[in-house]
């Protein structure tokens, strides 16, 4: 038995959705964003939980859960920074950026912060190309970046 | 001759709060309904077909007879299915349809729904666009709340239309079609195995169509105005527009709207302002990460359409052009690139997931100063094993990047051989 639960909101939320959809196995994905939502990342108790109310079992959420990157299988920091690698970040000046980020916060890809304020993600393309380098930051999406710029934002968090 | 921008998916991009339903409908959104509801839909596909419109989310298949793949009209539900995953590093254009004219892909979804008789629309986006997933949940709530889509299309037509905005996980591979449906259905997305003769997708079983967002926006102008207005622009077998990306140090990156057929120089001249900071160009990667790269000299004899592109031993693609300028190692980039397939491979056919590992061991091992030439025919000959042998085209893509950068930049290389 699971001792996670949606909150009233989020499960209200979950009710919504699945009538939108022909089956139930359709709300894998929806139902994975709103426990990241409600608790930051998706614990195995959650895991369970939802394995319960889609008909699944454990391990088939697992499994679903582990193949999509944007699922958090531990907690994070409060703040995630995601930082694209690919191509045309790293020509425009990603490898400094993750300089600085090691630098300043003292953490590498996959790290948390001790103060757990910050995680960080060296992340695959974002579809943000022509906006190179960039960093998601909880999703929201910080272009032409600069370390000057990066370090105005890393400071407006602290 | 100058390039000229065409301004028919982009008509309203630079229209402030475009995204709002009242701007959208001063500025010519939803117009194509009325002339939808005159028509037959079989007419409709008809019109698309004469239109020559061409898949933009990579693979440029003809959109129309895609259509025609759907079966007869039966009790059984149907599906569209829109395609805004995205993923293809260098591609950035569906996201300027979200941000700017989210109504246009609503219009475009309409028309589509009538003319394959579906009734339930699913876009599928990539999770990281959470704003861009905001902003078109927006947009269509709206139309909702206008009784523009819901149970009687703009409140008077009795055809009902749904659409579902589904975020994706974060796997590049649900942008393949078929993958893109398993995703859907809560399973890991892997691609499916193709019939043998050509048919329309399955949804759950039912039949289903996927199209890409910039494809389904560009069917209300067709709608409206009638194939002749699109094949205006473009070229014979290309007619139309494409939304080109373009990225890296040129002095102008983004999107533009231009017709099929453009001489590649002149775009990145003229309209990206050339290169930035007296950086001198390199390479060019046409249209997304997968697509044979191509040298300064070669881009001096590129055009932008896909017979062209396929002429000099490339693809168009999405139109993501990546440039690269001098001073960047390609060895550089071919391990960029191929640390992103082999994080991306979905696992499920043995050459893609473990020749994309492979290709990386080896790239990092000549980058560690202890190759030979004999790590450079590995690369080639596991590119070869890769290529046609799996469910999709994802490792295919793979050799098309990998093997042409190691065959045109060889020397560098051997360069870290000597080290």
């Amino acid at each position: 038995m699971s001792k996670f639960k949606y909150t009233d909101e989020k499960e209200k939320e979950f009710q919504r959705i699945a009538k939108k959809y022909p089956k139930i196995d359709a709300m894998m994905l929806p139902a994975l964003w709103l426990v990241q939502e409600q608790e930051g990342w998706v614990s195995p108790d959650a895991m369970i939980f939802l394995a319960d109310k889609l008909g699944k079992t454990p391990i088939e959420v697992y499994e679903f859960a582990t193949f999509y990157t944007m699922f958090n299988l531990k907690p994070i920091g409060t703040y995630h920074i995601e930082l694209c690698k690919t191509l045309s970040c790293m020509i425009m000046g990603a490898p400094e950026l993750k300089k600085f980020i090691k630098d300043t916060l003292g953490i590498g890809p996959g790290e948390t912060t001790a103060d757990g304020k910050f995680h960080f993600s060296e992340v695959e393309c974002q579809g943000a190309c022509g906006g190179a380098p960039m960093i998601a930051l909880n999703h929201t999406y910080h272009e032409n970046l600069t370390v000057d710029k990066l370090k105005k934002i890393i400071e407006e968090c602290k | 001759m100058a390039v000229e921008l065409v301004k028919i998916v982009s008509k309203n991009f630079d229209i402030p709060d475009s995204h709002k339903l009242e701007v959208a409908l001063k500025n010519g959104r939803y117009e194509s309904i009325d002339k939808l509801f005159s028509m037959k839909p079989e007419d409709v596909t008809e019109e698309v077909c004469k239109s020559g419109l061409r898949g933009k989310g990579g693979g440029g298949a003809p959109c129309g007879p895609k259509w025609k793949l759907m079966p007869p009209v039966d009790e059984r539900p149907r599906y569209l299915i829109v395609n805004g995953d995205e993923s293809e590093p260098g591609t950035f254009k569906d996201r300027q349809i979200f941000q700017y004219d989210p109504h246009i892909l609503i219009e475009g979804i309409i028309c589509s729904c009538y003319a394959i008789q579906a009734h339930e629309a699913f876009i599928y986006i990539r999770g990281e666009y959470k704003w861009f997933i905001d902003r078109l949940n927006e947009a269509i709530d709206e139309a909702y709340e206008a009784g523009i889509i819901g149970p009687k299309v703009m409140n008077k037509y009795d055809f009902s239309v749904d659409i579902t905005v589904h975020r994706g996980g974060g796997a590049y591979i649900c942008g393949e079609k078929s993958a893109l449906i398993e995703s859907i259905e809560g399973k890991r997305g892997h691609p499916r195995l193709k019939p043998h003769g050509k048919e329309c997708e399955w949804f759950y079983g039912q039949p289903a169509t996927v199209n890409n967002v910039e494809t389904i926006s560009s069917v209300p102008n067709i709608v409206l105005n009638g194939y002749e207005s699109y094949t205006k622009w473009g070229t014979q077998k290309a007619p139309g527009t494409m939304l080109f990306a373009m990225s890296g140090p040129v002095k102008n990156p983004g999107v533009y709207e231009l017709q099929y057929g453009e001489k590649m120089l002149d775009v990145i001249n003229e309209i990206g302002g050339g290169m930035k900071d007296g950086l001198k160009l390199k390479a060019v990667i046409p249209g997304g990460a997968s697509c044979p790269i191509l040298t300064a000299e070669e881009v001096e004899k590129a055009y932008l359409d896909y017979e062209s592109m396929w002429d000099i031993g490339s693809t168009l693609g999405t139109g993501g052009m990546m440039i690269i300028p001098q001073g960047v190692s390609m060895v550089d980039v071919a391990k960029n690139l191929i640390e992103f397939y082999h994080h991306e491979s979905c696992g499920q056919c043995t050459p893609c997931r473990e020749g994309t590992g492979w290709i990386d061991k080896t790239i990092k091992k000549i980058l560690d100063g202890i190759g030979s030439q004999e790590d450079i025919e590995t690369i080639l000959d596991v590119c070869e094993t890769m290529n046609g042998k799996t469910i999709c085209v994802f490792a295919p893509a793979v050799k098309d990047i990998i093997k042409s950068i190691v065959q045109k930049y060889r020397h560098e290389f051997e360069e870290h051989f000597k080290k």
